[in-house]
C-alpha cells in the first residue's frame, strides 16, 4: 500500500481517527492504538490549552504524540473569526501547526458552512497552517479551497454521526476526479464496509470517529476499520477487474469496419 | 420572526393532552417501531399513560439515540447563586419576596473565590443564577462577574430575570455562552395565580425570552417547565412545541431541555397532589424528549434523588449539575475535601435531593462506563483576550 502524503509529510496509515464520544480516555487510547492510525484529531474546545497539566481536562494525554500527529480541530467554532482564533491559540500552546478546519453553525446536523470555511482557510493558509477543511460534498467549494492552498479537502459521506455511509457518491466522484490534493472522506461512515467502499472509489483516506467510539467494543471496531481501509486501498491500487452485465450483441456493432 | 407566545395561542395543547389520554396501542406500537417522533401528535402518544406501559422500549430507543449523538458521555456543570434578592412573589420559590430569609448579594471577590473553589472540584462550566432585583442584580454587576469568572471557567451560562435584547448583548460580548429560562408553567391561568406580584407576572414576555436571547447572540439556550405546578403532560407538550419552534426559527441554536420537578422550599406553597410527577413519569418524559429532539442536551439537576440520577445517566440525559448549593455565598462555607456544607443554608432557593460531591458524581458516571466531561467549550472561541 502506498503511503499517504499530505503537505510533504508521509503517513503509513490511511485511517484518521477522531476523539469525541468515547466512554473513557483509556478506551480511546486503546482504540487509537488498535487502529494503527498516524493522525488523530482533537476538538480544541475539549483540550487544555494552558500548557499546564490538568487532571480534569486531559484528553491530549491519552494520545502518543510520537506515534501520531495530533490534528487540532476547530469544532465549536460558528464562524471564520472563531475558527482562526482557536487555531492560533492551539499553535501558541505548542500543538502542531496543522488544523482540521470545521465550522458548523448548525448544532443539530453539524453541517459545514462553506462561506465561513473558505474565509477562515484563506487566513490560516496565509499564516502558514496546513489546513484540512471539512466540507459538504460540493466539488466547487472543494476546488476553491484547493485554489487557495488547502492541503486536503475532507468532504462528508453523510451527516456527522449518521452512520449512513456514502450518500454523496456522485459529488464525491467528481471531487476525486478533479483532485489536486488528497481527498479524505470525513463523517457519516458507519461500518467498515463503508470505509472500504470509499477507498475503492479512490479516496486517499477516511476519518472515523462515531462508528468506533460508540461501538460495543471500540477497540475491535478500530481494528476492523484499519483492515477495511487497507483492503479498500489495496483493491484500488491493483485496479478492479470489472464484472460485466452487458450482453454481447449477436451482430457486432463494428463489423462494418472489417468489410 | 413571529413570537412563540403568539403562535402558542393557536396550538391546541388541551386537545393534545386529551389525545394523549385517548391514544391506542396501534399508535404507540407504530411509533415504537419507528423509534422516533417528529411532531406533537406522536409526542402526545409517547407521553401517554398507555405508552407508560412500554417504558422499557422507550428507554431502549432513548439510550440508543443518545449514544449515537453524544456517545457515552455526561457533561458536568455547577450553579453559582449570586443573589437571593427578589422583587417577585412566586408562591413556590424560596426567594419569593415575602419569605423571611436572610437576603444577600455576594460581592464580586466572593463570586470569584467561590468560582475558583468550583474549578478546584473539576468544573469548567458554570451557571450563574440570581433572583430578579434591578437594584442588587444589575447588568453591570453580572457582566463584571462574567468577565472575572471567565478567567477561571471556560464556559459560563446565566439564569436571571428576563431582559431586553440590548441588555443581553453586553453579557454575550463579555463572553457568556448560554442562557437558561424556564417558563415554570405554560398554563396561563396557573402562571398568573402563582406569580401575583413583580415583573415575572408578564407571561408572554417570559415566554419569548429564548428568542430574545438568540437575537442577542447566546449560543446555548435552555428551556423547561417546573413540573408539579400543573398537569405534567400539558407542560411537556408545551415545552416540546417551544423546542420545535426554536429549532425552526433559530437555526444556530444549541438547545437544551431541563427536566425539573418542584422541590420543597420556604413559604406556604402546597403542591396540588394531582400534578405530582412520579419517577416513572419523569423517566418516560426524558425518553420521549430524546425521541423528539435527538440533538438537544437534556439537563438533570441535583433536584432529583441520587438513585434516579444514576439510572437516567443511560437514558437520554447529557448534562448534570453536581455538588450544588442554591444559597448565595454558601460555597464559601463548604468543606473542600469532601465538598459538604459546614453550616445550614437558610437562604437557599430550594433544598437539593442529591448532595453527593462532584467527585462522587464523576465516579458514579464512569462506573457506568460513561465519561464525565468537565470541559466542552473554550473561551478563545468567543473572546479575544
Amino acid at each position: 500500500m502506498k503511503p499517504l502524503i499530505i503537505a510533504d509529510r508521509k503517513f503509513n496509515s490511511r485511517l484518521l481517527v477522531g476523539t469525541g464520544k468515547f466512554p473513557s480516555g483509556a478506551i480511546m487510547h486503546d482504540s487509537i492504538e488498535a487502529s494503527n492510525t498516524n493522525i488523530v484529531t482533537v476538538a480544541l474546545k475539549r483540550a487544555n490549552l494552558s500548557g499546564e497539566k490538568d487532571p480534569f481536562v486531559d484528553i491530549l494525554e491519552y494520545i502518543d504524540a510520537k506515534k501520531t500527529l495530533i490534528l487540532p480541530n476547530t469544532a465549536g467554532a460558528m464562524n471564520a473569526e472563531e475558527a482562526v482564533r482557536i487555531a492560533r491559540l492551539a499553535a501558541t500552546a505548542g500543538l502542531p501547526r496543522w488544523v482540521k478546519l470545521e465550522i458548523h453553525p448548525d448544532h443539530n446536523y453539524l453541517l459545514p458552512d462553506p462561506v465561513e470555511t473558505l474565509a477562515a482557510a484563506k487566513i490560516l493558509v496565509k499564516e502558514g497552517f496546513i489546513v484540512l477543511p471539512y466540507i459538504n460534498a460540493d466539488p466547487v467549494i472543494a476546488a476553491r479551497l484547493q485554489d487557495i492552498g488547502c492541503s486536503t479537502v475532507m468532504p462528508l459521506g453523510s451527516p456527522i454521526g449518521s452512520n449512513r455511509g456514502i450518500e454523496t457518491r456522485a459529488q464525491i466522484e467528481i471531487i476525486i476526479e478533479q483532485a489536486r490534493v488528497p481527498i479524505i472522506i470525513d463523517a457519516g461512515l458507519g461500518a467498515p464496509s463503508h470505509a472500504a467502499f470509499a477507498m475503492e472509489m479512490g479516496a486517499d483516506a477516511v476519518l472515523i470517529n462515531t462508528a468506533i467510539a460508540i461501538a460495543e467494543d471500540p477497540i475491535k471496531m478500530a481494528k476492523a476499520f484499519a483492515l477495511s481501509v487497507q483492503a479498500g486501498r489495496i483493491h484500488y491500487e491493483i485496479g478492479t477487474s470489472h464484472l460485466s452485465k452487458m450482453a454481447h450483441a449477436t451482430s457486432p456493432l463494428t463489423s462494418f469496419l472489417d468489410k | 420572526m413571529s413570537n412563540f407566545s403568539d403562535i402558542y395561542q393557536n396550538i391546541p395543547i388541551e386537545a393534545l393532552v386529551q389525545q394523549s389520554s385517548d391514544t391506542n396501542e396501534l399508535i404507540v406500537k407504530r411509533i415504537l417501531g419507528k423509534g422516533e417522533v417528529r411532531n406533537l401528535d406522536d409526542f402526545a402518544a409517547l407521553i401517554s399513560p398507555l405508552a407508560g406501559g412500554y417504558l422499557e422500549e422507550l428507554a431502549y430507543h432513548s439510550n440508543k439515540i443518545t449514544k449515537n449523538h453524544f456517545g457515552k458521555t455526561i457533561r458536568l456543570f455547577a450553579p453559582i447563586y449570586l443573589s437571593n434578592e427578589c422583587v417577585n412573589i412566586c408562591t413556590y420559590c424560596g426567594f419569593s419576596r415575602n419569605n423571611k430569609i436572610p437576603r444577600i448579594t455576594i460581592p464580586l471577590e466572593q463570586v470569584v473565590s467561590e468560582t475558583r473553589m468550583l474549578a478546584n472540584q473539576g468544573f469548567r462550566s458554570l451557571l450563574i443564577v440570581a433572583g430578579e432585583h434591578p437594584k442588587y442584580v444589575s447588568n453591570g454587576y453580572v457582566e463584571n462577574c462574567i468577565s472575572h469568572c471567565l478567567k477561571i471557567m471556560p464556559s459560563i451560562s446565566i439564569e436571571l430575570g428576563p431582559l431586553e435584547v440590548e441588555n443581553y448583548i453586553p453579557l454575550v460580548k463579555a463572553g457568556c455562552e448560554g442562557l437558561i429560562v424556564y417558563q415554570e408553567t405554560y398554563h396561563e391561568d396557573t402562571y398568573k395565580e402563582i406569580h401575583p406580584v413583580g415583573p415575572k407576572k408578564k407571561y408572554s414576555w417570559r415566554m419569548d425570552t429564548p428568542q430574545r436571547a438568540y437575537a442577542a447572540g447566546f449560543r446555548k439556550i435552555g428551556l423547561g417547565a417546573l413540573y408539579g405546578l400543573y398537569d405534567w403532560r400539558y407542560e411537556a407538550l408545551s415545552v416540546a412545541a417551544h423546542a420545535l419552534f426554536m429549532l425552526q426559527h433559530c437555526w444556530k441554536v444549541q438547545l437544551s431541555i431541563s427536566v425539573l420537578r418542584l422541590r420543597p422550599s420556604m413559604g406556604n406553597f402546597k403542591p396540588n397532589k394531582n400534578y405530582l410527577m412520579s419517577n416513572r413519569d419523569i423517566t418516560q418524559l426524558i425518553c420521549a424528549f430524546r425521541m423528539l429532539l435527538p440533538h438537544a442536551n437534556i439537563v438533570l439537576s441535583t433536584r432529583e434523588p441520587a438513585a434516579l440520577r444514576n439510572g437516567l445517566v443511560r437514558l437520554g440525559v447529557t448534562t448534570m449539575s453536581a455538588g450544588s448549593s442554591t444559597e448565595p455565598g454558601a460555597y464559601s462555607n463548604f468543606e473542600e475535601s469532601n465538598w459538604s456544607p459546614k453550616q445550614k443554608q437558610p437562604g437557599e432557593q430550594f433544598h437539593i435531593a442529591d448532595d453527593r460531591s462532584p467527585r462522587e458524581i464523576a465516579s458514579m458516571i464512569s462506573g457506568q462506563g460513561y465519561e464525565p466531561i468537565w470541559k466542552d467549550f473554550d473561551q478563545s472561541l468567543v473572546t479575544s483576550s
